[in-house]
């Protein structure tokens, strides 16, 4: 089986701080960690492996030269082969330039690795948080598609999906497919230190738009883009809420319940 | 380009039993204020198999006008064929925005639409306004976790879409119907669904654990200090007729199922009260429930953030405060 994972590398968003006096976010210095979605991908992927060792995992990335430190990470922990997909014009653009641009790189990728039966994507990344680039990934290359999956298994030309929802469903999808993954009941692997020695050594080919025949650039980056920011701004923080504080605990608690009583909210 | 109509699209998901998803009525409400500052029609647009019940609440929410798909192929809901049938109406009819729910469901076929008709999609919105300079609809949505807040505009192309967080609007008050109802036959072909439902994966735990349609949530976090620390969390939640959350270092210290996990890598909640024990407040679970209309924190640390978003706190140790507050909540309801 031949599985593509696609990996973003993200500022890893629990690092991140607000500048008080300016109001804005704090970049710099933020570490930059493998989306933590595109791990589940990539460990359900890992596990498929586990019980075909003939799948290929191949890992692509969309994003700066630094992405290779990502990249390298994910053939440390499971991955064959990494890609990265690199250029100025792709700079601004929003979920459907983006999953335009990974469509042709779909293209591009199996024209040297053979045709993928599956993609697996993070159900979304921690720094957008849209959860639109694998269903749209998936819409231009004419796939089915099941998303926030937790872990899957190959049974002849499909795969059954356990997905998360108010009740857990198994759906079964016809290969290929793209699927979207999320936080598993399980830890996914860590890298052993033989495969991380390999991963540094190994050679990343990076792709321009140049490399893709077939791709319209009006489709791609800030022009190509639909949507459009407006503006940014660091949410309000609620103020005024109330310590409820009677001297003792007890009324202390018994003031609580009353206020929320009063509120109508119990 | 134009669209074809100023009209304003609701998308109301329906469920099994054929009535509307709260998410779709909810959207009504700023839908109705939306249409009439453009100076369009506002139109629900229901699908599922025997819905009538979602078509009679669309009406009595204000809509001018209901299109209904009810036909068997959409009564469990598949990508395929929601995609296939939501992209039908609109080329057919031309509404010049739409906005979809931002359900599991919404946020699965919502993008695969978007794509096939070229335009753009702004996630997870928390607010919805028009704006000023062009006269689209400026779509707001929080992104690194909830540190920052971004507004979009989709300018040049047709529908601008959007999904919105369920339960950040409030349904309107019911209205007399005066809605027109359009019935529409679109069918989807069972082999261009390339999806089944092979079983639904009974829970070793109790009880399914629905977060999202609770009007009352009791969390614990780490606070908690292991899986026995929740017996007063419950017992509250008991008193309240609440549901039980958790926060992330909760649920991955094992103390509890991450189906109880409340935040960015779980669920977005919106209740009425939201009831925070021993839960600091880091960013990523504030960004899963301070939408939430009061919330109330129960920490012994009276720095931690939580406070920050809360209505009302008490300072202490939670497993003298929560039983205390359970017995008291038990004498008021009596």
């Amino acid at each position: 089986m031949n599985i593509l994972v696609c990996m973003k590398q993200v500022p890893d968003t629990t690092e991140i701080k607000i500048d008080p006096v300016r109001n804005t976010l704090i970049r710099e210095g933020v570490p930059a960690i493998v989306n933590t979605f595109d791990g589940f991908a990539l460990e359900a992927a890992a596990r498929l492996k586990d019980k075909d060792p003939d799948t290929k995992i191949i890992v692509v990335s969309m994003g700066p030269e630094a992405a290779k430190t990502a990249l390298k990470e994910c053939l440390a922990i499971a991955a064959d082969k990494a890609y990265l997909i690199s250029a100025r014009a792709f700079g601004g653009s929003d979920t459907l330039a983006t999953s335009y641009i990974l469509y042709n790189a779909v293209k591009k990728i199996e024209s040297i690795e053979g045709k993928f039966d599956a993609i697996f994507c993070g159900k979304q990344a921690i720094d957008g948080d849209t959860a639109q680039v694998g269903p749209e990934l998936a819409e231009h290359l004419g796939y089915p598609q099941v998303t926030c999956g937790l872990e899957c298994e190959r049974n002849g030309n499909s795969l059954e999906v356990l997905q998360e929802g108010d009740v857990k469903r198994v759906i079964g999808v016809d290969l290929p497919c793209v699927v979207t993954f999320t936080k598993p009941s399980f830890d996914p692997r860590f890298p052993t230190i033989k495969r991380k020695m390999a991963a540094n050594r190994a050679e990343i080919p990076v792709f321009t738009d140049a490399d893709f025949a077939d791709i319209d650039v009006e489709r791609i980056g800030l022009k190509g883009s639909p949507t459009k920011v407006k503006k940014t701004f660091v949410p309000q923080k609620k103020t005024g809420g109330m310590i409820v504080n009677e001297g003792s605990l007890e009324a202390s608690v018994a003031k609580l319940a009353q206020l929320l009583s009063d509120a109508h909210v119990i | 380009m134009e669209a074809m109509t100023k009209d304003l699209w609701v998308f109301v998901e329906t469920n099994e039993d054929g009535t509307a998803k709260n998410v779709g009525i909810e959207l009504l409400n700023p839908g109705r204020m939306l249409a009439d500052k453009q100076g369009g029609k506002l139109v629900a647009i229901v699908i599922g198999s025997g819905c009538e019940a979602a078509v009679e609440d669309a009406a009595a929410h204000n809509a001018d006008q209901v299109i209904v798909l009810d036909s068997p192929e959409y009564g469990n809901f598949t990508t395929d064929a929601y995609a296939a049938a939501l992209s039908y109406l609109v080329e057919k009819y031309g509404p010049s925005s739409l906005m979809i729910g931002a359900t599991p469901n919404g946020r699965d076929f919502g993008p695969r639409v978007s794509c096939r008709l070229k335009t753009g999609l702004t996630a997870d919105c928390t607010s919805l306004d028009i704006d000023e300079e062009s006269g689209k609809i400026a779509w707001t949505r929080p992104a690194f976790g909830g540190n920052l807040m971004a507004t979009i505009l989709c300018p040049n192309t047709f529908p601008q879409m959007g999904t919105v967080r369920p339960g950040v609007f409030k349904k309107a008050e019911p209205v007399a119907p005066h809605a027109e109802v359009v019935r529409e036959d679109f069918h989807v072909a069972p082999e261009q669904i390339r999806t089944r439902l092979i079983r639904i994966v009974e829970e070793d735990t109790d009880e399914v654990v629905d977060l999202e349609g609770a009007d009352i949530i009791v969390s614990g976090g780490r606070g908690v200090g292991g899986p026995e620390g929740f017996a007063p969390i419950k017992q509250l939640a008991d008193a309240l007729n609440a549901t039980v959350g958790a926060s992330r270092a909760a649920v991955d210290s094992g103390w509890i199922s991450h189906a109880h996990q409340v935040g960015q890598t779980g669920k977005t909640v919106a209740p009425k009260l939201y009831v925070a024990c021993g839960i600091s407040g880091a960013i990523q679970h504030l960004a899963g429930m301070s939408g939430s209309d009061c919330i109330v924190a129960i920490n012994k640390d009276a720095d931690a953030p939580i406070f920050t978003v809360a209505d009302y706190g008490i300072v202490g140790n939670l497993f003298e405060i929560v039983p205390m507050l359970a017995a008291e909540i038990q004498k008021i309801k009596g």
